[in-house]
């Protein structure tokens, strides 16, 4: 049963097409991966599936739903969590009313059933002792956590994940990993947008390429990252 | 240093002495007093529903006497064409100025920003217009309430038996009382509302108005409700003040000087966006009025430079500046994660 189906989805931004006829079915369950060279579209791609831009043409499908011209308020409610590359947080308030947000308003949660959902995600995402600090004073690794968290709270069946690895060193990396793959684990589909490939690879099944708006490919892992047109994409090499 | 349990003991007990002393004040004190500390505490809620509006909210409203000149007017209206008692007409004038929000936010809404804050105010002139059209309570000059109304007004009678003093005298303090239970009304209102789950989500869009739609915050929706709610208390401020004026024209019932820029001066010094704010700002506006209301002109000059001042040089009013010099923080909105809840009501930073 396939959670998320995109039909030959289009955006252009005047006479730039960033999103150009993309098609794509996500099993639930799944994880996958979207790379791709900077101003490939993966970002508006995450925009149209989340609802902050609505495309040319094509459709969104959410279990089978058409959800097209539903707004990001609406999308959360069926079940779509994402966190922004640039970490956005609620820079006034705490860790956990930053996620209390989440949980009463995108989760359904209330009372103690909401306060009690942010402590288990808290403690998944490792936020315990910046729970109650500004989230406007965290570090660049706490900031990302929150992102991941604050998506987790909305209760999604499918999470969209931008660039969480980005800028972290090798040991808050292997943490990050860790806590994506337990949250794979409770069977909450993934899409992630990385460029930090062994981060990705170890916890996608699936890797679909962007370039140029356009899907290159989509495929294994190891099929997609042995492609020539691939290497050619992200080394350069011509072929 | 004091301890935090200390702060909130000494605190509460200032807090509640404040108040016992504000409600014996038609008791003890002369009627000039009571008339004063009424305009204080009418200027206080319509304060306080602004700080709500433009601090929390973001809507930054310069058409609140909109709301103030319909609530005065539903009053009259229920009044002189009704013959209901004038306490009946202050619910009634709130509920009117709660349905004139919905048209009004149905075009304000489309604007952001200074472009919302000229709308409304294009807006109560509008409506101030209409009824200045209103023949029957008086039209462009306005009409005051028929002789005796507030002689015989629900409580009236009685208060003058209990207190021994002239109906007119007995009807301040009826109205004083008023104010100052819907001086504490709004502020307990506000507090709860803030740390509901709607508060929250105001909150939340404050910070960030995409993020909070990318969590399920349907701003539109939530900076609506508060827009009504608002419009519904400085309605029925409005039929308040002028139950005690007894007199309404449109240029005195919509003045945008009287019930929006001072209001907006007062939150502004207390500090918006906090919950104390426009207690503080209200009590410095008093203070400064009775110390400058000799000097004519140079008054509003002084109470303009000391706005454009705080501005500047304070963002947060006096209030923020205190708070973010002491570490106090008073009807804090902060939730905390559930084991480790300190008193809500005041804290240490």
């Amino acid at each position: 049963m396939s959670i998320l189906t995109l039909k030959s989805l289009s955006k252009s931004f005047g006479a730039l097409t960033v999103t150009d006829d993309v098609s794509l079915d996500v099993m639930a369950g799944e994880a996958l991966g979207i790379i791709g060279p900077n101003g490939a579209g993966k970002s508006t791609l995450f925009n149209l599936i989340a609802g902050n831009i609505k495309p040319d043409s094509g459709h969104v499908l959410l279990d089978g739903v058409d959800v097209t011209r539903a707004s990001p308020m609406e999308r959360v409610h069926a079940g779509v969590g994402r966190s922004f590359q640039i970490p956005q947080p609620f820079s006034h308030l705490s860790v956990f009313e930053n996620l209390m947000v989440a949980a009463q308003f995108g989760g359904g949660h209330r009372g103690a059933e909401a306060e009690c959902s942010c402590m288990s995600i808290i403690e998944q995402t490792g936020l315990g002792p910046v729970a109650n600090d500004l989230s406007g004073g965290l570090s660049l690794l706490q900031r990302k956590r929150l992102e991941l968290a604050r998506a987790m709270s909305t209760s999604p069946k499918l999470i969209l994940l931008d660039e969480i690895a980005g800028g972290l060193t090798d040991g808050e990396c292997v943490a990050l990993i860790k806590t994506i793959k337990s949250i794979h684990a409770q069977g909450t589909t993934i899409i992630w947008i990385e460029h930090v490939l062994h981060a990705l690879n170890s916890v996608v099944e699936r890797l679909m390429v962007l370039n140029f708006g356009k899907m290159l490919m989509v495929g294994d892992v190891d099929e997609v990252m042995n492609a020539p047109a691939v290497k050619e994409i992200y080394l350069g090499i011509e072929i | 240093m004091l301890d935090q349990k200390t702060i909130n003991r000494i605190l509460m007990a200032f807090g509640i002495v404040g108040v016992a002393l504000l409600f014996a004040v038609p008791i003890i004190g002369s009627r000039a007093m009571v008339q004063d500390l009424f305009g204080v505490l009418t200027l206080l809620i319509l304060a306080q529903n602004w700080n709500l509006l433009a601090g929390f909210a973001g809507l930054v409203s310069v058409g609140q006497q909109a709301f103030v000149g319909v609530g005065a007017y539903a009053m009259f209206a229920c009044v002189i064409l009704l013959g209901l008692d004038p306490l009946v007409g202050i619910l009634v004038g709130g509920f009117v100025a709660m349905a004139l929000a919905v048209p009004m936010a149905f075009f304000a809404f489309r604007l952001a920003g200074a472009y919302f804050a000229i709308g409304t105010w294009v807006v109560a002139e509008i409506v101030r217009l209409c009824f200045a059209q209103w023949k029957a309570l008086g039209g462009g000059t306005g009409t005051s309430l028929p002789k005796g109304t507030t002689k015989n007004m629900f409580g009236v009678p009685e208060i003058k038996e209990l207190l021994g003093v002239s109906s007119s005298a007995a009807s301040d303090a009826l109205t004083y009382w008023l104010a100052l239970v819907l001086a504490l009304a709004t502020l307990g209102a506000g507090y709860f509302f803030l740390r509901s789950r709607m508060g929250l989500g105001l909150q939340a869009i404050r910070d960030n108005d995409e993020a909070a739609r990318s969590v399920g915050v349907n701003p539109t929706r939530l900076k609506a409700w508060v827009f009504m709610l608002t419009a519904f208390g400085t309605g029925i401020c409005g039929a308040l003040l002028f139950i005690q004026i007894t007199r309404v024209t449109p240029e005195a019932a919509f003045s945008v000087l009287d019930w929006t820029a001072f209001v907006i001066f007062i939150t502004v010094i207390g500090g918006i966006g906090t919950l104390p704010g426009p207690i503080v700002g209200v009590v410095f506006f008093y203070i400064l009025q009775r110390a400058l209301s000799d000097y004519g002109t140079v008054y509003l000059i002084v109470l303009g430079s000391i706005g454009i001042i705080v501005m500047l040089f304070a963002r947060r009013g006096l209030w923020g500046l205190f708070s973010d010099k002491t570490g106090i923080e008073l009807l804090s909105l902060r939730q905390y994660a559930p084991e480790t809840k300190p008193n809500p009501l005041a804290q240490i930073k």
